[in-house]
């Protein structure tokens, strides 16, 4: 049952990946970004990291995702309507062009060739003991206490600054140099 | 419930780093790039919770992962912001396009 159920999510995160890859839509790319994340959220459940799949949902699905349509949206110029083509047929769709297909095929084909021969080879000792199924909420907020105090503190301030960043750069500027 | 079998998890992780790998090297529109970014960080995400289920005293590679997408939010927020800087100059995000530092 929890196999099958892994085996559903897995097909669903890669294949929204791969969707990504080959559509030509930025619209339509964003949304299967979205499945993408969502299968993401549903494996880190079935390795027990309940917290991390929630944090997973609230971060990339509802901030990262959200920021990324309204990036696309406010980046687009609808085609003009021009005297050789009086009606587009879509005059609102936003698409990407692509590269040539070889050379990303062949760098990311031979990665994945590399990682596979590697994983398949390899034996992690980690992965002789057992899994133990239980609530990570509890050990998170332990070890963001003590262990990672310092990191959390810093992970605050770098928010705090990339938002303030974020809310400078997008300003628009009187520009005149 | 009977262990999965957690060699699955770093295979399912590499094939999704290949693929944002591909599309980071594929798209020209800027924010497509960014979503690749995105995608190759989740499956070292999914590399680090498939490890650290082996270790739930510390948890250390969930911790590790939550940093990670504190920096994502972070890097995604100050790369929109950039390039709708870049597209207010440029009128386009196609990166092809742009390849002057000043117009």
């Amino acid at each position: 049952m929890v196999q099958l159920a892994f085996y559903l999510f897995a097909a669903l995160t890669l294949g929204g990946a791969l969707a990504v890859l080959l559509t030509r839509n930025v619209m339509y790319a964003a949304f299967f970004l979205l499945l993408t994340l969502l299968g993401v959220a549903a494996l880190f459940v079935l390795a027990s990291a309940d917290f991390l799949a929630v944090a997973q949902i609230i971060i990339y699905v509802g901030g990262v995702l959200v920021l990324v349509i309204f990036g696309v949206m406010l980046t687009h110029k609808p085609k003009q309507l021009t005297e050789q083509q009086p009606n587009v047929a879509r005059p609102n769709v936003i698409s990407t062009q692509h590269r040539s297909w070889l050379g990303a095929l062949i760098v990311a084909g031979s990665l994945f060739a590399v990682f596979y021969n590697i994983l398949t080879q390899a034996h992690f000792v980690l992965f002789d003991r057992t899994a133990t199924y239980q609530t990570s909420v509890d050990t998170i907020g332990k070890q963001l206490m003590t262990e990672y105090l310092i990191p959390f503190e810093i992970a605050g301030v770098l928010l705090l600054a990339a938002l303030v960043g974020a809310a400078y750069l997008s300003s628009q500027k009187s520009t005149t140099d | 419930m009977e262990p999965l079998n957690s060699g699955l998890y770093l295979l399912v992780a590499a094939a999704l780093f290949s693929i944002g790998l591909a599309i980071v090297l594929l798209k020209r529109h800027a924010i497509v790039v960014l979503m690749g970014i995105e995608l190759m960080l989740n499956a070292v995400n999914l590399n680090l919770v498939a490890f650290s289920q082996y270790d739930p005293d510390r948890l250390q590679g969930q911790m590790m992962t939550l940093f990670v997408m504190v920096v994502a939010a972070a890097e995604a927020a100050i790369a929109l912001a950039i390039i709708l800087q870049v597209y207010r100059h440029f009128r386009t995000v196609q990166l092809d396009e742009i390849s002057e530092m000043r117009k």
